[in-house]
């Protein structure tokens, strides 16, 4: 029915004709932009209401003393419905170790929160379809998890700044929201959210449109495609600057794959824009010394371009 | 009474610290009101999201930027 409605615009209003760049580009663009505007504000309530459910002075308590690989399961889980932002991930960090989650669970909660986050999701399964949604989820939780679990086996905890082990932190009594508050959190958080990502995602799908109308097809095959080994490690490289866009890199990804960009390429690209992000670095360090920063740096990575050779071999 | 706005300085925290002035101000009740901005002070509240609001050494709410017609049912 969209897909009419942006027909009808493009061919029937503004006289394109169908097959031209121009038409097929903007046809692309209109429908692009209303599925995923729809999808994110319905999306972004739900989990919003979800994660009311999961303040993380709750997730905390579950995860304290949780020994190895149950802890990092469980953390990459609650991680995806905790609500999370990289601004208080120093509190979150502290708070976490002190009232004794192991490092490595720790770990796989601060991976495993920011990558598989509602917005990657919306247009994840809007663009790509449930499928490849699915598979970054999956991928993502098993990244965490066992990114969680090499940090863990390292016995970094020298690593963390002396301080967080000398700190004193409240107990932090949950205050349990009513369901009237939790719609309330749930309606600001999505037009919160929506306000602050709506230009990127409105230039992704722009740049996404122009890329499907004007690139020829399989253009990026030669350098991209799976035959090229060093697409992934170059894709994850170029993701770690582009955080917090995530909104506006994954409609350009869509269009790229449409031009021959390998599935594996794609999924390691977008796992690195979202779990490795250059200010998150910056606020860590706060709490995290240079070489327990660089691991987590580095373990990640590893695993991300891990995932990407694996799904360029098998898809 | 004496009101703490905790945060480590994100933009956030800058709205709810806004927000509160307001509400203190169109509630004309007399306050004092800080920004507490060090971890340690804030991790004593056992605050993991910022921003946080604290009344009289009470934690009201963590995670979210209040309006201020909240905060002014809080006061």
């Amino acid at each position: 029915m969209l897909k009419n409605f942006a027909d009808y615009i493009v061919f029937n209003l503004l006289t394109l004709k169908p097959g031209s760049r121009l038409g097929e580009a903007l046809d692309f663009f209109i429908y692009d932009t209303i599925k995923i505007f729809l999808l994110l504000a319905v999306i972004i309530f739900v989990v919003a209401i979800v994660r009311s459910q999961f303040p993380p002075e709750k997730t905390r308590k579950i995860l304290s003393h949780k020994r190895e690989y149950i802890g990092n399961v469980m953390a990459a889980l609650l991680g995806v419905v905790t609500p999370f932002c990289s601004c208080s991930a120093v509190p979150l960090f502290i708070g976490f170790v002190e009232s004794g989650v192991p490092l490595g669970v720790t770990f796989s909660f601060l991976v495993s929160s920011p990558m598989v986050n509602e917005v990657a999701l919306v247009l994840l399964w809007g663009l790509f379809g449930w499928k490849i949604a699915l598979i970054y989820i999956g991928t993502g939780l098993v990244v965490a998890i066992i990114s969680g679990i090499v940090i863990g086996r390292l016995r970094m905890e020298k690593h963390v700044q002396d301080y967080v082990w000398e700190m004193q932190v409240g107990n932090g009594e949950i205050v349990e929201k009513t369901f009237r508050e939790k719609l309330d959190f749930a309606r600001e958080y999505t037009l919160g959210l929506l306000k602050k990502i709506w230009p990127y995602v409105i230039i992704g799908i722009g740049v996404g449109a122009f890329i499907h109308g004007y690139v020829p097809q399989d253009f990026l095959a030669r350098w991209a495609g799976r035959d090229n080994p060093f697409a992934v490690p170059v894709a994850v490289a170029l993701g770690v600057p582009l955080y917090s866009n995530a909104a506006g890199v994954i409609p350009i990804v869509h269009a790229l794959m449409e031009k021959g960009m390998a599935i594996g390429t794609v999924l390691a690209f977008m796992m690195a824009v979202t779990a490795l992000s250059l200010p998150e670095a910056i606020i860590l360090s706060n709490v995290l010394k240079k070489t327990l920063l660089a691991t987590f740096f580095g373990v990640v990575a590893l695993a991300i371009v891990f995932v990407g050779y694996l799904f360029n071999a098998i898809l | 009474m004496k009101i703490e706005v905790l945060g480590t300085g994100c933009a956030k925290c800058k709205t709810l610290y806004e927000n509160t002035k307001k509400a203190l101000e169109e509630s004309g009740k007399s306050a004092e009101l800080v920004k507490v901005e060090d971890i340690p002070s804030i991790m004593k509240y056992g605050v993991m999201s910022t921003p946080a609001l604290v009344i009289n050494g009470q934690v009201r709410f963590s995670g979210k930027v209040a309006s201020v017609a909240e905060i002014k049912g809080m006061l």
